[in-house]
């Protein structure tokens, strides 16, 4: 069943992510106030969630390796955690279009999401730098798999520390009425939610796989060397 | 005083031994903190708020903590001790444990010479930064600790505490300036109690997986 | 009491340790030989529990408190005397009488006169002396030793001379050496590493 999912979520996000742009773009309502530029709506927040929801997969992969000692773990949260910043930097990117689009401004420290994605991304490029300056091996394994545990305590602790945050850092609220979502417009985000997952799930099993054939080359190459 | 409690007391006072002897850590620290005052002095605009001032306070703090952890586990580096330590303690946690305790002592040494200079240059602090400065001690201590066991066991060391340390004690910051600067400090104390449960709880389950293998 | 199969030790993706079968009785004396960066250390260090295996099984009869583990460092605090850095090991070990047990290791081992100076004033010699007290403060029924003669001057050989005399039979020893001639009388067993 592992070797048929990548294929198979690549097909679907394919159709799925596909259907729901389309349907975004041409088919769902235009936002009373915003205008066409809401529609940016429909893909930022579907990437936040699939970040999010990729976070949570490696700490969830990081509990089983520090439970079992599996070192085949190991790979599978890095890769989620490395696809959950993947993500991170979309979000980022796309709130800032947004937010130029909408208020003609790059960034705002009054939206709570981005502020907390800045927040996030700085936390998991330390864990890639973490990574990056220790030594392969099972020393490696337990660090990276503490510190994506950590990450992902962060993330509720973070928003509420922003929310407590605005009240000295004093923004400028600029008020976006969420999406009074329609029920039209509900239906398309869903859809285009299920797609940017299955995008994050068929990207993460390509990554894994790859990765997966790097380590064996490598061994074979030691074995024979 | 036996077992788990006493393996982390006579780690503690091994830890403020060694700093007794040597004497580096904490005159550094207060250097360090004193300093950073003077230059935010005169970084700051003459018409700025004392609130201002008290946010440059925490990033003292914070920055001064960095000092003090980083240093944390140097003499057990040195010879290899931690490893010594790991084999000969039930439950590693207590090295941990034993290594906050120190961690607290040296900031609460630094912070009586840190707030008074604040005081004396700046403003007048109230007993909300006070408290604050107290749960943030137990915070950074905690998260501190375990990530400089985490940098000490990298080839990067010095370098990569701060990257690791930096995100995770924003929460810490904004409960600390909230709390000094806030008129209900109260939420923004409770926060800080919060965040120290939550990850000093995290802290002390995981040292184990980062020390041993 | 100890038993490998097929144990192996990479780091990343350098095989220190490959395919290496052991079996030790209780009361065995192992001496393990092999040219530098053969595995020796990486082989005493799996078998102390301070490295995990990346491959294989290994089985130990023994519990983390009842080893002693020798490494190339005296894994004792600099900065901190002798009797200090033996105090705080015979805590963490719950040495019962701890006080008399460290007194007659230090004065095993020739270091009583020195006991409250600190190790960074003692010399090669002097500090793997005390590491050996670090080893033995426990009395543990695995002793792990990781090249031992390197740093001893010939008093220091002719006490350790003793002390594996003494051992022998009664604890389980694994001791790696650049001179096998010297464990060849005591030794139950020896493994050649490549």
């Amino acid at each position: 069943m592992r070797n048929n999912l990548g294929p198979v979520a690549a097909v679907g996000a394919l159709v799925v992510l596909g259907a729901g742009l389309s349907l975004a773009l041409f088919w769902a309502p235009e936002d009373a106030d915003q205008g066409f530029s809401q529609k940016i709506f429909y893909v930022h927040v579907p990437i936040a969630l699939a970040a999010y929801a990729c976070f949570g997969w490696g700490a969830w992969k990081a509990l089983r390796l520090l439970w079992t000692r599996d070192q085949r773990y190991d790979l599978e949260s890095y890769t989620a955690v490395h696809m959950g910043t993947i993500f991170g930097v979309l979000t980022l990117a796309t709130g800032s279009i947004w937010a130029k689009v909408s208020w003609g401004i790059w960034w705002s420290w009054s939206e709570r999401q981005l502020v907390l994605f800045l927040v996030l991304f700085l936390f998991y490029s330390a864990y890639f730098m973490l990574r990056y300056s220790t030594d392969p091996g099972p020393r490696r394994a337990n660090m990276s798999a503490v510190y994506a545990l950590f990450g992902v305590v962060l993330i509720p602790v973070s928003f509420l520390a922003i929310r407590l945050a605005e009240n000295f850092i004093h923004p400028v609220v600029f008020t976006r009425e969420g999406p009074q979502m329609a029920g039209s417009m509900f239906f398309v985000f869903c859809v285009c939610l299920a797609g940017m997952l299955l995008l994050a799930t068929a990207l993460y099993q390509a990554e894994l796989a790859g990765k997966r054939l790097d380590a064996r080359v490598r061994e074979l190459r030691e074995a024979l060397a | 005083m036996n077992g788990y409690l006493g393996d982390v007391a006579a780690l503690a006072r091994t830890s403020l031994l060694l700093e007794l002897r040597s004497r580096d850590t904490v005159p550094a620290m207060v250097l360090f903190v004193v300093s950073a005052l003077v230059v935010f002095r005169f970084s700051l605009p003459a018409d700025a708020s004392d609130l201002a001032a008290l946010g440059l306070l925490w990033i003292a703090i914070v920055f001064t903590a960095i000092l003090a952890l980083t240093r944390a586990f140097v003499a057990e580096r040195e010879g290899r001790v931690l490893d010594g330590l790991v084999l000969a303690t039930g439950d590693r946690s207590a090295i941990w444990l034993g290594k906050v305790a120190g961690v607290l002592a040296f900031l609460v040494l630094a912070e009586l010479v840190a707030l008074p200079a604040f005081a004396l240059f700046f403003a007048p602090i109230g007993w909300e930064t006070v408290a604050a400065v107290a749960l943030a001690n137990v915070g950074i201590a905690a998260v501190g600790t375990l990530l400089a066991a985490m940098a000490a066991a990298s080839r990067a060391r010095e370098l990569l505490l701060p990257l690791l340390f930096l995100p995770l004690v924003i929460p810490i910051v904004v409960g600390g300036v909230g709390a000094s600067v806030e008129p209900d400090p109260g939420r923004y104390l409770a926060f800080l109690g919060l965040y120290d449960l939550i990850f000093a709880i995290l802290a002390w389950a995981s040292f184990d997986y980062v020390v041993a293998e | 009491m100890i038993r490998a199969r097929a144990l192996e030790r990479r780091f990343g993706e350098k095989r220190v340790l490959g395919g290496l079968d052991l079996d030790v009785a209780a009361g065995g004396f192992v001496a393990v030989t092999g040219p530098n960066g053969s595995g020796k250390s990486t082989l005493l260090a799996l078998l102390a529990g301070l490295l995990a295996p990346t491959g294989g099984e290994l089985e130990i009869e023994a519990e983390r408190a009842e080893v002693g583990y020798l490494a190339h460092e005296p894994l004792v605090y600099r900065e901190l005397s002798a009797l200090e850095n033996l105090e705080l090991y015979g805590r963490l070990y719950r040495v019962p009488e701890r006080r008399e047990r460290i007194g007659m290791l230090l004065e095993r081992y020739g270091l009583w006169d020195v006991r409250h100076e600190r190790v960074s004033a003692y010399s090669r010699g002097m500090a793997q002396r005390l590491a050996l007290c670090r080893t033995l403060l426990h009395g543990p029924r695995l002793v792990l030793l990781d090249e031992p003669y390197s740093a001893l001057d010939a008093d220091g050989a002719r006490l350790l001379d003793a002390e594996l005399a003494a051992l022998a039979g009664e604890r389980t020893l694994v001791v790696s050496t650049h001179d096998p001639e010297r464990l060849r009388p005591l030794a139950t067993g020896e493994v050649a590493l490549t």
